[in-house]
């Protein structure tokens, strides 16, 4: 249980995805204008990174290590990714249209979210086992979408705010994103098990 | 004359990371210090470039509806084979960049590059494509590493410029990237509009 709760906190906040480890940067400056867009993002985000996940942990250890083909990793992946994410929007256009409105502008983006094929890969190298490999991949897009969140917020101030012409937009969103991690960096200090 | 300008439109006013803002996650994961954003940039031009080639030349023979795809499996060949050839010749590379490598695949500016430039134009002027952003990319990435190390450590390269104690250790970590790409990208914009 104590592996578990571990995986949960360190994927949170001590090793957060986009804070920590630069994952996902992408979407993090691109759909962090508005709260209600960020949340969409985040609930797409954890719906794909979960369900890749388990695909690409199966295809690991049942498919490309039995036949000795680990070189093919990195290409196997992302083109299950990219399938998963058309498979997904097929799916949710016919089964829950009202999910598919709100999920579905952000689901194309979603391919060349490096956060995705970067937890498949994560998880392989860290050698988890099945459940923890759902767990960790679980708890690393709430993650994302906690900062993607908070984030969301601090941006729809700064809208307000009179800042120097050439600081406008990117730039000061990244310097508030740099202040965000920075207070982060204070769960660093945490230790379980 | 005109392969110049399509290169030097990929260093300077269509530079990838301070213009167009694509690739952060390597642009920020990899430039702790100069030396690994260099490489990095590197690494990312030499896929760009052979990736840029062979999406030209198949251009033609790829259907429309499954262009993207095929660009995507195009691009994650190349990064396997440099993959593989950093794992065999530079060890000590791949554990630093790490998974970051990889990734390389779903950096925006390769599949950006094939869909907005080598999908509509010859192989030359494509390579040419591929030189120009790969360069702008090594330059800007070798750019945050040094300021990043530079503020950090206070060395450059590896070659000591002041005393480290002097250092501010912020930024070599996580936040010290977003802020000093930040910076930046506000001072390309003041020099852009002046």
């Amino acid at each position: 249980m104590l592996t578990y709760i571990s995986i949960i906190i360190t994927a949170i906040f001590i090793n957060n995805i986009v804070l920590s480890q630069f994952l996902g940067v992408c979407p993090f400056l691109g759909v962090s204008k508005k709260i209600s867009s960020a949340l969409g993002m985040g609930a797409a985000v954890t719906f794909v990174i979960t369900l890749a996940t388990v695909v690409a942990w199966l295809l690991q250890y049942y498919v490309l290590n039995p036949l000795g083909l680990q070189f093919l990793q990195t290409i196997v992946f992302i083109l299950v990714i990219a399938f998963l994410v058309q498979m997904l929007e097929i799916v949710l256009k016919k089964i829950a249209p009202p999910l598919y409105q709100a999920l579905g502008v952000f689901l194309p983006l979603i391919t060349t979210n490096c956060a995705v094929l970067g937890v498949a890969i994560l998880v392989i190298q860290k050698g988890f086992d099945l459940m923890e490999a759902v767990t960790y991949g679980f708890s690393t897009s709430l993650g994302f979408t906690l900062a993607l969140w908070i984030f969301a917020g601090i941006r729809e101030h700064l809208d307000m705010t009179e800042s120097p012409k050439a600081m406008r937009g990117t730039p000061l969103a990244l310097i508030c994103a740099g202040l965000l991690a920075m207070a982060f960096m204070g769960f660093s200090g945490i230790k379980i098990g | 004359m005109k392969y110049w300008k399509i290169i030097y439109n990929g260093i300077v006013p269509g530079n990838p990371v301070f213009v167009l803002l694509l690739g952060m996650c390597a642009t920020l994961g990899t430039t702790s210090t100069a030396l690994n954003g260099l490489m990095m940039g590197l690494a990312t031009a030499a896929v760009l470039i052979c990736s840029n080639g062979v999406v030209s030349a198949i251009k033609d023979f790829v259907p429309d509806k499954v262009r993207i795809p095929a660009y995507i499996v195009v691009i994650a060949s190349f990064v396997t084979v440099l993959q593989l050839l950093i794992n065999a010749y530079m060890p000590g590379l791949n554990a630093t960049l790490g998974i970051f490598i990889p990734l390389i695949v779903v950096n925006c500016i390769l599949l950006g590059r094939a869909e907005a430039f080598a999908g509509k134009h010859g192989v030359v002027e494509s390579l040419c494509d591929g030189l120009g952003c790969g360069v702008g990319f090594t330059l800007a990435l070798t750019l945050l590493g040094s300021v990043r190390e530079l503020l950090g450590t206070g060395s450059l390269f590896g070659i000591s410029i002041y005393p480290e104690d002097y250092g501010m250790l912020l930024f070599v970590l996580a936040p010290g990237a977003f802020i000093a790409l930040g910076y930046l990208i506000a001072i390309v914009n003041k020099i852009r509009k002046a």
